[in-house]
C-alpha cells in the first residue's frame, strides 16, 4: 500500500465511523518518554553493560541494556552507572574484572548476549552478579519473538528488582490512560502502553470524551466511560479481541466504574434516582444494588483489597471527604479528616495506603495516607495533579500533572520519592491506571 | 417496567416535593378541560367544537393550561412559533448558559429567573427538547466534577420541572472537566467554565 492511498482512506474511515475500536495489535509510533526528574541519593549503584547482539545474522532492533537500565533508574532504589563510564565491555560473567567494577564504586553488575535460534526467534540470556562477593546472583536465559523481546528486557528488570530488593518487579505490567488530541479528527484515544510508555497501542479512538479506565484483575479487559452517544455510558472491553458491551446506560451519570477484587463486580456511579450514587453491578447476572443514598455528591468508588468494603468521596460533610461503605449498604464512615478536599482514593497492593488527591489552599497534590498509623503526606509538589494509581508492587504512584495546556504522567517512587516524567509533545494525556500483574 | 420503576425511585426521592405538587396540580387542570362537557352534557357535538375534547387538543389544552395558570396567553396572543422565539436575540431566553460558584451546583436567583422563564418556555411548547449540559472547572479530580456538573444540569433541571416543563422534554448530561469554555488556569478562565448550558431543539 503506497501511503498516497492509505490517507483518504482514513480519512473517510474517521467520516464513516466517528468511534474506532481496536483490538491491540499493532503499536502507535509516537512513544511517551521518560525524564527522572528527581534522583535520589541512596539509591544502589549498579552497571548494566550493553549485550552482545554480534552473533545475530541481521541487526538485533533493541539495545536491551538501555530498556533495563531506564527501568532500574525510576524504581528509585538503583542507580544505573553512566554506560560511558563502564570501565570494561564483558559479556559473560568468566570474563569480568571484578576489581575494576568495585574501583567504579559498582555493587551490581548485570551482563548479557543475545543469540539467534532461528529466524527471528531469539535466546536472550542474562546474569546478574554481586562485584563485593564476586559471584552470581542470577543467570537466565530467554526466548522471544521480535514482538516480546521490550517485554523480554522488563521481564530481565524485573528479575533483577526482585533479587536485590526482595519486592516483585512490576516494570512488565501495563499502564492505561487517555489521550486528549485538541486538533485532531479524533480528540480521544483510550491507550495501553508498557510502562515505560513505549510500545502505546490505541484501544478506543472517539471524538467524544473518553473517560475513567479501570483494569479488571486478570488485566484482559479495561472498563470505561465513553460519550460516544452524546452521554456517559459505562462499557467493558477485551482487550485481545476489541470485544465490548455497554454495561450501565441509565438516564444521568454513568460513571467512574471500578472492578471488584474478584472480577465479578463493577462498583459505579449512578444519578438516575437523583444525585450521584454508588453502585455495584454484578456483571454476569446485571444486577444492580444501591449501596449509598444521599443528596450529597458520591463518586469514585475503589473496592478494598478483601472486596468487602468500598472508599468513595462524598462531600456529605460539606467538602469533598474519602468514606467507607460496606457492600452490604449501611452507614458509611469518614476515613479522611485533613484539609479541605481528598478525592480520588486509590488503594495500595497491601491495602495499608489510601493514594489521593489532597487540596490545600488551592493547590491539588498527591498524598497518601497510611491506614495503620493515620499519618497524611504530601507526595508530590505541583499544583494541579489528578488520578494517582499503584503499581501492582505498591512501590510507585502513577498520576497526570496539568502544565500549562496539557497533561502529562508522572511517576514516583515510594521509597525514596524519585519522580519521573513520562511526557510526550502530542496531546493531552489524562486518568493513568497502572495494571495488574500479569498472570502466571 | 423499567421507566416505571425509574420514575417512581425519582419521585419517592422527593427531590423537590413542590414538584409533585406541580404534576398533581396540571393533572388536575386536564381533569377539569376533561370534565368541562360533562357540564354541557346536554349539548350535541357542537360542544365540541371548541375542540376541548378531541386527544390532540387535550394534549395542546394541557400544556397551555399550565401556561394559562401563569396568567401569560402565549398560545393566544404570541404567534412566534418556538424556533422563532428561540431566535430572539434579546431577552432571558437568549440566556443559555448558568454559571456557578467554585465546588457548589447552587442557583443565584438571577439564574433562577432566567430559568422560570426557560422553564414556563417549555412547558408551553410541547414541541421543544431541551439538553442540559453540566460542566466543572479544571480543579481536582475528574471523577468528582463529573458529578458535580451532573449536580449542576440537576438543580437546573429542578427549576424546569417546577415551571412545568415535562420530563420527557428536559436530559441532562454532566461533561465534567472535559469541555472547557475557556482554556487557561485562572479564577476568570474557571469561573466561565463552571457552568450548565441550555441545548434547544425543536421537534
Amino acid at each position: 500500500m503506497t501511503s498516497k492511498l492509505e490517507m483518504p482512506l482514513k480519512k473517510l474511515a474517521a467520516k464513516l465511523f466517528p468511534l474506532l475500536l481496536l483490538c491491540l495489535s499493532q503499536p502507535v509510533t509516537a512513544a511517551l518518554t521518560i525524564e527522572i526528574t528527581e534522583g535520589v541519593d541512596s539509591a544502589l549503584p549498579i552497571a548494566v553493560v550493553p549485550f552482545d547482539t554480534s552473533k545475530v545474522t541481521v541487526k538485533f532492533p533493541l539495545d536491551l541494556a538501555e530498556i533495563v537500565s531506564s527501568d532500574l533508574n525510576r524504581s528509585g532504589v538503583l542507580k544505573v552507572l553512566n554506560r560511558a563510564d563502564n570501565p570494561e565491555s564483558p559479556h559473560y560473567s568468566n570474563q569480568v574484572q571484578y576489581s575494576r567494577w568495585r574501583n567504579a564504586s559498582q555493587d551490581y553488575l548485570v551482563v548479557g548476549r543475545v543469540l539467534e535460534k532461528s529466524a527471528g526467534v531469539y535466546t536472550i540470556e542474562f546474569q546478574l552478579l554481586d562485584v563485593l562477593k564476586q559471584k552470581q546472583l542470577i543467570g537466565r536465559s530467554m526466548t522471544a519473538k521480535k514482538r516480546d523481546l521490550r517485554s523480554r528486557a522488563h521481564q530481565i528488570s524485573d528479575f533483577i528488582y526482585e533479587e536485590i530488593t526482595g519486592t516483585r518487579g512490576a516494570f512488565n505490567t501495563r499502564i492505561a490512560y487517555v489521550r486528549a488530541q485538541p486538533n485532531a479528527a479524533r480528540k480521544y484515544v483510550l491507550q495501553v502502553a508498557d510502562t515505560d510508555g513505549f510500545n502505546a497501542q490505541n484501544v478506543l479512538e472517539s471524538d467524544e470524551p473518553i473517560m475513567s479506565p479501570s483494569w479488571s484483575p486478570d488485566g484482559k479487559s479495561l472498563a470505561y466511560v465513553s460519550f460516544e452517544s452524546s452521554r456517559p455510558e459505562i462499557f467493558i472491553q477485551h482487550l485481545a479481541t476489541a470485544r465490548r458491551t455497554k454495561v450501565s446506560g441509565f438516564s444521568g451519570l454513568n460513571s467512574a466504574p471500578s472492578w471488584s477484587p474478584d472480577g465479578n463486580y463493577l462498583a459505579l456511579v449512578l444519578s438516575k434516582d437523583g444525585s450521584p450514587d454508588i453502585y455495584t453491578l454484578n456483571t454476569r447476572t446485571k444486577r444492580l444494588k444501591r449501596l449509598t443514598e444521599h443528596r450529597s455528591i458520591d463518586t469514585e468508588p475503589v473496592w478494598n483489597n478483601d472486596g468487602n468494603s468500598i472508599i468513595f468521596t462524598s462531600d456529605r460533610s460539606g467538602t469533598p471527604q474519602l468514606y467507607e461503605v460496606s457492600v452490604n449498604g449501611g452507614k458509611p464512615k469518614r476515613i479522611t479528616f485533613e484539609g479541605r478536599y481528598n478525592t480520588a482514593a486509590n488503594l495500595s497492593p497491601d491495602g495499608r495506603y489510601i493514594a489521593m488527591v489532597h487540596g490545600d489552599r488551592g493547590q491539588y497534590k498527591i498524598a497518601q495516607l497510611d491506614r495503620q498509623t493515620g499519618n497524611l503526606i504530601v507526595l508530590t509538589d505541583s499544583t494541579l495533579d489528578e488520578s494517582p494509581s499503584f503499581s501492582p508492587n505498591g512501590k510507585m504512584l502513577l498520576y497526570a500533572s496539568t502544565a500549562g495546556n496539557n497533561g502529562l504522567l508522572y511517576a514516583v517512587a515510594i521509597d525514596g520519592r524519585a519522580k519521573h516524567k513520562l511526557s510526550d509533545q502530542a496531546g493531552d494525556i489524562r486518568e493513568p491506571v497502572w495494571g495488574p500483574f500479569e498472570s502466571k | 417496567m423499567k421507566p416505571t420503576q425509574i420514575l417512581k425511585t425519582w419521585m419517592l426521592a422527593g427531590v423537590v416535593a413542590v414538584f409533585i405538587s406541580a404534576c398533581a396540580t396540571t393533572q388536575e387542570e386536564i381533569g377539569v378541560q376533561d370534565g368541562a362537557p360533562v357540564d354541557g352534557q346536554s349539548t350535541d357535538g357542537g360542544s365540541m367544537t371548541d375542540g376541548s375534547m378531541s386527544s390532540g387538543g387535550a394534549e395542546a389544552t394541557g400544556l397551555a393550561g399550565s401556561d394559562g395558570g401563569d396568567g401569560t396567553a402565549i398560545v393566544d396572543s404570541m404567534p412566534l412559533t418556538a424556533t422563532e422565539m428561540l431566535a430572539e436575540p434579546e431577552g432571558d431566553l437568549a440566556s443559555r448558559t448558568i454559571y456557578f460558584e467554585y465546588d457548589s451546583a447552587k442557583l443565584t436567583s438571577e439564574s433562577i429567573a432566567i430559568l422560570e422563564t426557560h422553564g414556563n418556555f417549555i412547558a408551553g411548547n410541547g414541541e421543544v427538547r431541551v439538553r442540559l449540559e453540566g460542566h466543572a472547572d479544571e480543579r481536582g479530580s475528574r471523577e468528582y466534577n463529573i458529578a458535580l456538573g451532573d449536580r449542576r444540569a440537576q438543580s437546573v433541571r429542578r427549576v424546569l420541572l417546577f415551571q412545568g416543563a415535562s420530563t420527557d422534554q428536559v436530559e441532562t448530561v454532566s461533561y465534567g472537566e472535559e469541555n472547557p469554555a475557556v482554556s487557561g488556569h485562572d479564577e476568570d478562565a474557571w469561573s466561565k467554565n463552571r457552568r450548565v448550558e441550555l441545548i434547544y431543539t425543536v421537534n
